[in-house]
């Protein structure tokens, strides 16, 4: 018996083998690398020599200005966007769900930012946002109308290009959580709905005591996966705001370990891999306090 | 309280132009009296699940009225109606507890009609205790056997005294055993408490056994109306005659010729003042007499005894059905062999039916 269920144990380990050396090669040999790269002080990447090994990246990193702009940055896009984006899918969807004609059309319109790319998209934000030589862009078009002042959102000050991102950045996410959204929803099983019908609830508490609930564990996921891609921010910066993201003071903390390899002012490996590792350290912290958050919450 | 339906007419129409219309529920009229359990039976889809949401509000009829007592409900929204609904899925909220089921509906009500919390949990203590589920309060609907769900559905369906409670194939998800004994315990909940009850089935035991009264409806239109026993043993069409009773009835062609009616070859019986034609003959299982000097030859293939009655299976070429199913007493039986029987019948469980279904009286 014992030898049969090692036998077992075998193969099903021989059939894992292909994806757990792909794993290896391309997941767990970089970030002992990077674990590597972040303690080896003062390396020099042409020579591949260091000086010693120690926190020295770690302590330059968080001292950095521009990484401290960045992390400030990248914690007000999360704690914006996430929570912001969520709240509008949850009321969107729930639009879409409760109409009947033309359902499918809303949906497909909901979901055409999603397959659009993002620097199309950047390019429309511009159009709306950016100042140029013969129009301040179609918001400050408005905001004119309504008698007031142009701001520059893209160049002008950190608030105007903070709400831009901010804008931009539920914009893109917008559409896949209304598409999960819309078909968590709908799964509801119809009876439920109509046992609430009989009883009288009100709309409103059809809302936050039954189809909440019933599409909690969604809602956690896109919030657990929006937490994970806000942290992540980087493209969006660059489609807003230009490459130069320290320049703007747009920069993300993905845009500052990027801008440390390979930017203007790259060619820092170890300081590029000790922000990684902080980076890497905040998303596991903060998701495995929104999956203990979540199995609390999510009873069933 | 009692419910009337008066013409009561349901019909979906088709999603598109071409596809046909379906009329679940076509112009139906009864009553059910007042502290009354009524069973609704009828095959899949005949409009049982239909006219159910007609009575209790979530469907709108295409036409005719509703009435509770003398008030035309017709018009009323659900939740004015005064009913509770109990789901074939029981439809318990996954995330609340048993407690929190239960006195879901109490907090809808606002203004005056508003309890105190423990004035709700009283209440809910109270018909926890009638359908015997006090001890589990706390749990939540998954942590529940089927059974157990049941009895929390009904409980939170009675919560707000309903005049009527309906039931939509409530005993379905359960197996067998559980079937049997949680029929019995709605038949004593609804004794306990009175309330005119209307409960779904596709089951013909189920609403022999549980109800006063039965509604046999086939596509959409009611066959037959009455007391179990009745409706077994006057069935008023083919229909209802093969509809109930297990094993079901046997029916045979069969002609009149001269004022004779033959099956097969024989002379079945005498039938004067009647036109030739065809027409069919059904005879219960326990309609058969073994006897010498019977009318009706059939070729024995199959005797199994248990215990106190004996079923016998038996061919005949006027069969409409493969076999003949009759179940006599062990004691009568003693002595068959398989090959040729002769039987004649017993008077009350042999019925005569044109070929369109309707009944011939005698
Ligand atoms: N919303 C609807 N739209 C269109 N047709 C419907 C709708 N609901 C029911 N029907 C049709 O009406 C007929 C009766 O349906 P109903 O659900 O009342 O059957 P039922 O007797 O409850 O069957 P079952 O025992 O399978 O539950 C069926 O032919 C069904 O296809
Ligand atoms: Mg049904």
């Amino acid at each position: 018996m014992k030898k049969r269920i090692k036998a077992a144990d075998v193969r099903g380990w021989l059939f894992l083998l292909p994806s757990l050396l792909f794993l290896a090669a391309f997941f767990i040999y970089p970030m002992v690398d990077v674990l590597v790269y972040s303690f080896e002080e003062q390396f020099n990447f042409a020579s591949q020599t260091y000086t010693g090994v120690g926190f020295y990246n770690f302590n330059y990193v968080l001292h950095d200005p521009y990484f401290v702009q960045a992390l400030k940055n990248t914690f007000i896009l999360v704690i914006i966007t996430v929570p912001v984006s969520t709240c509008i899918a949850i009321l969107i969807a729930r639009c879409i769900s409760s109409i009947k004609k033309l359902r499918e059309f809303y949906q497909t319109i909901y979901f055409l930012p999603y397959v659009t790319n993002t620097l199309a998209l950047g390019l429309v934000f511009m159009i709306l946002f950016k100042k140029t030589a013969y129009s301040d862009g179609m918001i400050n078009l408005l905001i004119n109308a309504f008698g007031g002042q142009s701001v520059d959102f893209i160049d002008g000050p950190y608030w105007a290009k903070i709400l831009v991102m901010s804008i931009y950045t539920i914009w893109v996410v917008l559409p896949f959580k209304i598409l999960i959204l819309t078909s968590a929803m709908a799964s509801v099983n119809e009876d439920y709905y109509k046992a609430a019908k009989i009883d009288g609830t009100s709309s409103a508490r059809i809302f936050f005591k039954i189809t909440l609930p019933m599409i909690s564990p969604m809602i956690f996921y896109l919030v657990i996966t929006g937490f994970i891609g806000a942290f992540k921010a980087y493209s969006d910066e660059v489609a807003l705001f230009g490459t130069d993201l320290n320049g703007a003071g747009m920069n993300t903390l993905v845009g500052y370990i990027y801008d440390m390899l390979y930017g203007d002012s790259g060619g820092y490996p170890s300081y590029a891999s000790a922000a990684a590792l902080i980076l890497f350290t905040i998303i596991f912290t903060i998701t495995c306090i929104n999956l203990t958050v979540s199995r609390k919450k999510a009873v069933y | 309280m009692k419910i009337v339906l008066k013409n009561l007419t349901k019909v979906f129409e088709g999603r598109r132009k071409k596809d046909p219309d379906v009329t679940a529920v076509n112009n139906f009229n009864f009553e059910i009296p007042d502290g009354k359990l009524v069973a609704l039976l009828g095959p899949s889809g005949c409009g049982k699940s239909t006219t159910l949401n007609l009575i209790s509000g979530l469907e709108e009829p295409t036409s005719g009225q509703i009435f509770f007592d003398d008030e035309d409900v017709t018009n009323v929204p659900p939740e004015n109606r005064g009913i509770g609904l109990v789901f074939q899925n029981y439809a318990l909220y996954p995330h609340l507890t048993v407690l929190q089921n239960i006195i879901f509906p109490l907090q809808n009500l606002k203004g005056e009609e508003r309890l105190s919390m423990d004035e709700m949990k009283r209440k809910a203590k109270d018909v926890a205790k009638l359908v015997q589920i006090e001890d589990l309060m706390d749990r939540r609907p998954k942590e529940l056997s089927g059974g157990q769900q049941q009895r929390v559905a009904i409980a939170r369906a009675l919560i707000k005294n309903p005049r009527v409670l309906l039931l939509d194939e409530p005993l379905s998800n359960l197996d067998a055993r559980l079937r049997l004994r949680t029929r019995e315990e709605i038949r004593r909940i609804q004794r306990e408490t009175g309330i005119t009850t209307v409960f779904v089935t596709h089951d013909q035991e189920e609403a022999m056994s549980i109800a006063d009264e039965l509604i046999l409806m086939e596509n959409g239109v009611i066959n037959q109306i009455g007391a179990p026993q009745t409706v077994y043993d006057e069935p008023a069409n083919l229909f209802v005659a093969q509809f109930l009773g297990n094993p079901k009835i046997n029916v045979l062609r069969g002609f009149v010729q001269n004022e004779k009616l033959i099956i097969r070859d024989e002379v079945f019986m005498e039938m004067k003042n009647t036109p030739d034609k065809d027409l069919f003959v059904a005879i219960r299982p326990e309609g058969f007499v073994i006897d010498e000097n019977g009318t009706l030859t059939c070729n024995v293939r199959n005797i199994e005894t248990t215990g106190r009655d004996t079923s016998i299976v038996a061919t005949h070429d006027a069969s409409l059905e493969e076999n003949i199913r009759v179940i006599i007493s062990s004691d009568e039986a003693r002595g068959i062999e398989k090959g040729p029987i002769k039987f004649s019948y017993k008077e009350n469980k042999m019925f005569l039916f044109e070929l369109s279904g309707e009944r011939i009286l005698l």
